[in-house]
């Protein structure tokens, strides 16, 4: 079997070439033996996938298939799976077993597709590098000695190895795009409130959001337009038609006026990276696109903003976990006190613990106007600059990240130095646009993500331009050396 | 903004953490850092800009005050670590 996109095992379903089952269980196979590599996920649902293989070809069987009907996928572990457990990365939900799903789970199981596995990732999705879970660093199946980024690692890696056809990851400040760079996937961060949060674990609420992680742009759609939709059991979900994404890919580049933010381009920037990001601008302008110059004047207090926002919104979420309603708790608590603050000791990670402090620290009494309330300012002004730019150019393109994937363990003495490696990813949050990574290249040896940046609620416009991209060039089927051919 | 391990003690004690005596300065060091990486943002005049919550300016979404749950208070104490007859368990609180 040689397909790897969810549009091509659909098409061969469909025509009867194979089962659910049968790709199903080839996945499953792959699991069990490749991701002792890469340390990729932390469940392997293989009871429920059969059952739901199965249940789909019964559908398909019958005429009544479903959208996704039979299609195998991974989710990150911070989406709420009833019945398996969702940990979240951390030794504090080692034991949750969640009573519901979350509602991107609720659509892709109605849509029928089937569910692989939970993957690894950075613990309460606070991470650039997948090095800060519980459950060990996953690997970049491209280099194994090198992170696959983070948090949603372990989807991208299992997603690039083909360990599942595509997964979905969140982004707070990159997280899905970052490790999509990184793999060679096909990232998507929708617009802030495209993907209802109902059930994906609360990290930062103003900017989380949840999306795919794909091999191509095709893919990307027909996952976003299942995820996609108001909620009720979700106040910041927007109430606006999801358009058919997939069926706008079509949509040509000629004449589309692409900005390149002078400050994406600066001397941070790795020179191998640069060159590829240069060369895929140079095919959208072959293919009609025009490029055009533009200024994000406070592109680089993102990070600044962004390292108070974050912690703030996260001391406030993980406030909830007290082992008293579930989750991990201390042993033999001598008081309620104690109750409270052995569990969280113990049952919190380092890099979770210290984005607390800060966080606990910028809200209290007499640091909020100087830390909070300022950074909600630059937020705006950055938001800003984005909004002045779009009133140029119809989508903004840059390189996704500065540099490319590094050495397991390289950065562990200097954690600041990993929040530096965001700058290019955590402005569109901030501004709650939607970016794509699309891969761009290899550099060294290790993929480039391009990352296409778009107008609120303009997922349409991305992905025509990501596909359109991949129609003309083949980086998206690259796939790393010794996971390459499935059987 | 420099904080000693006094002010980090303190706020953990607000975020109900306890760092252990040996890392506490370890620990003060790595979030003076995060600090002073933050700090670059009091360099930018952002005078009466208006703080920005939500992404989108959007405001909370009210509905109806009608019952839509139904009661599925056991499903959520069977996972929890101590409950009895309905109610949370916690060591004694008053004696």
């Amino acid at each position: 079997m040689h397909v790897h996109t969810i549009a091509g095992l659909l098409s061969g379903m469909a025509a009867g070439q194979f089962s659910s089952a049968e790709i199903t269980s080839d996945y499953l196979q792959r699991i069990a033996s490749q991701d002792q590599q890469l340390n990729s996920f932390i469940t392997v649902t293989e009871e429920l996938a059969l059952t739901q293989a199965r249940a789909a070809d019964e559908r398909r069987a019958r005429g009544e298939g479903l959208k996704l009907d039979g299609i195998p996928l991974a989710h990150k572990d911070i989406f709420c799976t009833q019945g398996t457990k969702t940990s979240c990365g951390s030794r504090m939900l080692d034991n949750f077993i969640p009573p519901y799903d979350a509602t991107v789970i609720k659509a892709l199981n109605a849509a029928g597709s089937v569910c692989l596995g939970k993957t690894n990732m950075d613990e309460f999705a606070m991470g650039s590098s997948n090095e800060n879970s519980y459950f060990g660093p996953v690997r970049n199946p491209w280099d194994t000695d090198c992170v696959p980024g983070g948090s949603s690692g372990g989807s991208a890696a299992a997603v690039a190895a083909g360990l599942a056809v595509a997964a979905t990851g969140t982004d707070t400040g990159g997280s899905i795009r970052q490790p999509a760079a990184f793999c060679g996937l096909t990232g998507l961060k929708p617009t802030y409130g495209r993907v209802s949060r109902l059930g994906m674990v609360a990290f930062a609420s103003s900017l989380d959001q949840g999306g795919p992680l794909t091999r191509t742009a095709e893919d990307a759609a027909l996952l976003l337009e299942v995820i996609a939709g108001v909620d009720p059991a979700d106040s910041t979900s927007a109430d606006r038609p999801v358009p058919r994404y997939s069926e706008a890919l079509a949509q040509s580049l000629a004449g589309l006026r692409i900005g390149l933010p002078q400050e994406f381009f600066g001397s941070g920037l790795d020179a191998g990276i640069g060159s590829v990001i240069n060369a895929a601008l140079k095919e959208f302008e072959a293919l009609g696109a025009q490029l055009v110059e533009i200024n994000l004047p406070h592109a680089n207090l993102a990070i600044p903003a962004y390292y108070v926002i974050a912690p703030a919104e996260a001391s406030t979420n993980l406030s909830r976990f007290d082992g008293v309603r579930y989750g991990y708790r201390c042993e033999d608590p001598t008081d309620l006190e104690d109750l409270y603050t052995r569990s969280r000791e113990e049952g919190f990670g380092d890099e979770v613990k210290r984005r607390i402090l800060v966080g606990t620290y910028a809200l209290s009494a007499g640091y909020y106007d100087a830390y909070y309330r300022k950074a909600q300012q630059v937020r705006r002004l950055i938001q800003s600059d984005y909004l002045n730019a779009f009133k140029e150019v119809d989508v903004i393109m840059g390189p996704t990240t500065p540099n490319p994937a590094w050495a397991i363990g390289s950065k562990e003495s200097d954690p600041v130095s990993v929040y530096l490696e965001d700058i290019y990813t955590l402005g569109v949050n901030l501004a709650g646009l939607p970016a794509i990574s699309v891969p761009a290249g290899l550099s060294d040896r290790k993929p480039v993500g391009l990352q296409i940046i778009g107008q609120h609620f303009d997922e349409s416009r991305l992905l025509s331009t990501a596909h359109q991209f991949q129609l003309a060039t083949d980086w998206h089927t690259l796939t790393p050396p010794g996971f390459g051919g499935k059987s | 903004m420099t904080v000693t391990t006094q002010d980090i003690e303190n706020v953990a004690t607000l975020a109900r953490l306890r760092i252990a005596p040996t890392e506490i300065a370890e620990v003060t060091d790595r979030i003076s850092s995060v600090l002073q990486l933050v700090d670059q943002m009091q360099a930018v005049d952002t005078g009466d800009t208006e703080p920005m919550a939500n992404p989108l300016g959007e405001v909370q979404r009210l509905r109806a005050d009608q019952v839509t749950e139904s009661d599925q208070r056991e499903a959520f104490q069977a996972i929890a670590p101590a409950a009895q007859d309905g109610l949370y368990l916690v060591p004694r609180v008053i004696d």
